[in-house]
């Protein structure tokens, strides 16, 4: 048993991990691909925001702005460097370089800013990048801009976009999971839960939230660096998207927000589901329609997420069926020493016992 | 000697509520100061603009005879004042033990500052988490250190906040109602655990309505009134002094009042 606790997880990672290097070997279709490739490419947005959204309780709805930046800043710069193939995949850190750029002042604006405040502050900014795009000289206004085309062989074109949008999420979640466990990463959930306290404990808040905040918008820029890329081309309106500000913290929510793995699983859900949404339905607003319901739903009857709610069940089960479970061997087998196991069952039971009700208040009152 | 603590003349309205109003008062190294009023009289106001949640409007507050007025709650604590809130805020969805943590950061940040900084630092090293549980043992908690802190009873944060307020071994701690709300088990713990705290050098203000508890506790008590320090004495002078009746029970013609009562 504890051998399976001990490694059953990195196991499961380091088989998750070779499935992935390996899928466009398993399935080569280009339609499977490129379904892959935006999957990745959302999972890796969404890890990004959660690392500053999930973390710090302060909700992005404007992360488009880093998206679209990256996108556009990588798309411009092959466009007018004449640059394609692999060589393109280079300019990805620039990139994000380009959306850390630009968190900087929009952090330290936005950053002043709690709840609600925060989240309108972000909407603004993220019209404003819009707007931007629309009308500089320097972004091809309602034209956009496109990437050169790159002369790979068709049947294994995705590949390298495929294997770039993989290694940027293998290195979101990566970089997620380090501030997760880091003095830094617990500064920000401390952040969450009461940013006032943590300040009157010598936290410095606004370095903290900003740190995050930068590190959110590279990663993020770099994965719309990847999307330009493969799609070859940026518009304003698909950039600055303002649907994927939405889609993107829905999967958050649905996964669970704030924790490493629930926005990765929100990702691998919803993505796919979007796709086969646009695939059935002829209305183009029907994804909208239907991911904006699913958005109540969560918010309604899965606030924590997917990921946080199917622990707690899993612990009330295990509690349950320990209690079931246990008398057992002391009362029939072992009988010349039914006392000990006995003794130890019971001792079981009682901690099960504490640990589902200290478990259960918990659940009603952080609500 | 001078005071390790001292407010002089510090002015603090809300609109038209003149919360604290020239409001004057010292703490001495070692001792333990109490601070009673009635409701509204500007005790909570005052803890808030000696720790930074509030800026004055006027006057001045030191620490050892340094100037700490209007710094940022962050730097007063670095500087060594520790305080819990009357409601008790924790960090309700992380650990105890992470709870602890936190609040040890600035004291590790210092502990390490001369070797190169690791923003992917681990949180809490071993010596942390040492010095964390023996706190948590001192207030009899530690049994919890695993748990959320959303799922400590009230009486049990308040505990934890006295803890983790001395991770960072502040030369003085402001409580705000410690005993407000708990059960009189639990406030006899809180009252021994000041007291050997207090045996081991910390100074300690305390706001609390309960009487006999800072009666029993403080060395001084300071009575506020409108935002105004009216009397400071030993306790035993403050329990017959006219003018904290008169604060409590209504002014003047309130004779009737007092035998009332």
């Amino acid at each position: 048993m504890s051998a399976v606790i001990r490694w059953g997880r990195p196991a499961v990672l380091v088989a998750v991990l070779a499935f992935g290097a390996v899928f466009p070997l398993l399935f080569p279709n280009p339609l499977t691909t490129t379904y892959a490739i935006d999957t990745l490419i959302f999972v890796g947005w969404v890890v990004a925001w959660n690392m500053f959204s999930g973390y710090s309780g302060y909700i992005s709805l404007g992360s488009a702005v880093f998206f679209g930046s990256g996108a556009y800043t990588v798309g411009l710069l092959a466009l007018h460097h004449n640059l394609k193939g692999g060589i393109t995949f280079a300019l990805l850190p620039l990139g994000g370089l380009v959306g850390a750029a630009i968190a900087v002042p929009f952090g330290l604006v936005a950053l002043r800013v709690r709840r609600h405040t925060f989240v309108v502050v972000t909407i603004a900014v993220f019209f404003i990048f819009q707007l931007l795009a629309y009308n500089l000289a320097f972004t091809g206004g309602n034209g956009g801009v496109s990437t050169p085309f790159a002369t790979w062989d068709p049947s294994t074109f995705n590949n390298p976009y495929y294997y770039a949008a993989f290694i940027v999420a293998v290195g979101a979640i990566t970089l997620s999971w380090l501030v997760r466990g880091s003095r830094f990463g617990l500064q920000l959930l401390a952040i969450r839960d009461d940013e006032d306290r943590a300040r009157g404990l010598g936290v410095h808040t606004m370095r903290v939230k900003l740190t995050a905040f930068v590190m959110s918008a590279f990663v993020t820029a770099v994965v719309g660096g990847v999307w330009i890329l493969f799609i070859g081309q940026a518009l304003p309106e698909s950039a600055y998207n303002p649907n994927y500000d939405l889609t993107v913290a829905l999967m958050g929510f649905l996964g669970g927000f704030g924790t490493l793995w629930g926005p990765v699983l929100g990702g691998l859900i919803l993505e796919p589901l979007q796709q086969q949404i646009t695939q059935h339905f002829t209305n183009g607003y029907s994804g909208e329609i239907i991911f904006g319901a699913l958005f109540l739903l969560v918010i309604l009857f899965l606030p924590r997420g997917l990921l946080p709610t199917g622990k707690e069940w899993l612990t009330k089960l295990q509690a349950r069926w320990e209690r079931r479970g246990q008398p057992a061997p002391g009362g029939g087998l072992a009988a010349p020493e039914t006392a000990v196991p006995a003794a130890a069952g019971d001792g079981t039971v009682a901690a099960a016992g504490t640990a589902e009700r200290s478990a259960t208040p918990g659940a009603g009152g952080a609500r | 000697m001078t005071a390790l603590l001292r407010v002089e003349g510090v002015c603090k309205a809300f609109g038209g509520v003149q919360a604290l109003n020239g409001c004057a008062i010292e703490v001495d190294q070692g001792t333990i100061g109490g601070l009673i009023g009635p409701n509204g009289s500007g005790k909570t106001t005052l803890f808030n603009v000696i720790t930074g949640y509030e800026r004055v409007d006027d006057g001045e507050v030191y620490l050892n005879d340094r100037k700490i007025t209007n710094l940022a709650p962050d730097k007063v604590f670095a500087l060594g004042i520790g305080r819990t809130f009357q409601l008790t805020r924790v960090f309700a969805r992380l650990t105890v033990m992470e709870n602890m943590i936190v609040a040890a950061h600035h004291k590790e940040r210092a502990a390490e500052r001369s070797r190169l900084r690791n923003p992917f630092a681990r949180a809490g090293g071993p010596a942390t988490r040492r010095r964390a549980m023996e706190l948590l043992e001192f207030t009899g908690i530690e049994k919890h250190a695993g748990a959320l802190a959303e799922t400590l009873s009230y009486g049990q944060r308040k505990l934890l906040e006295l803890s983790y307020v001395l991770m960072a071994e502040p030369e003085i701690i402001l409580l705000d109602e410690p005993a407000g709300g708990v059960n009189p088990t639990l406030i006899g713990t809180i009252t021994e655990r000041i007291r050997e705290l207090n045996r081991q050098g910390t100074t300690f203000l305390i706001v609390e309505h309960n009487m006999e508890f800072v009666m029993g506790l403080c060395d001084r008590v300071t009575v506020l009134d409108y935002g105004n320090a009216v009397v400071t004495g030993p306790p035993e002078m403050i329990r017959s002094d006219r003018r904290v009746l008169d604060a409590y029970l209504g002014t003047a013609e309130g004779d009737d009042d007092v035998s009332a009562a």
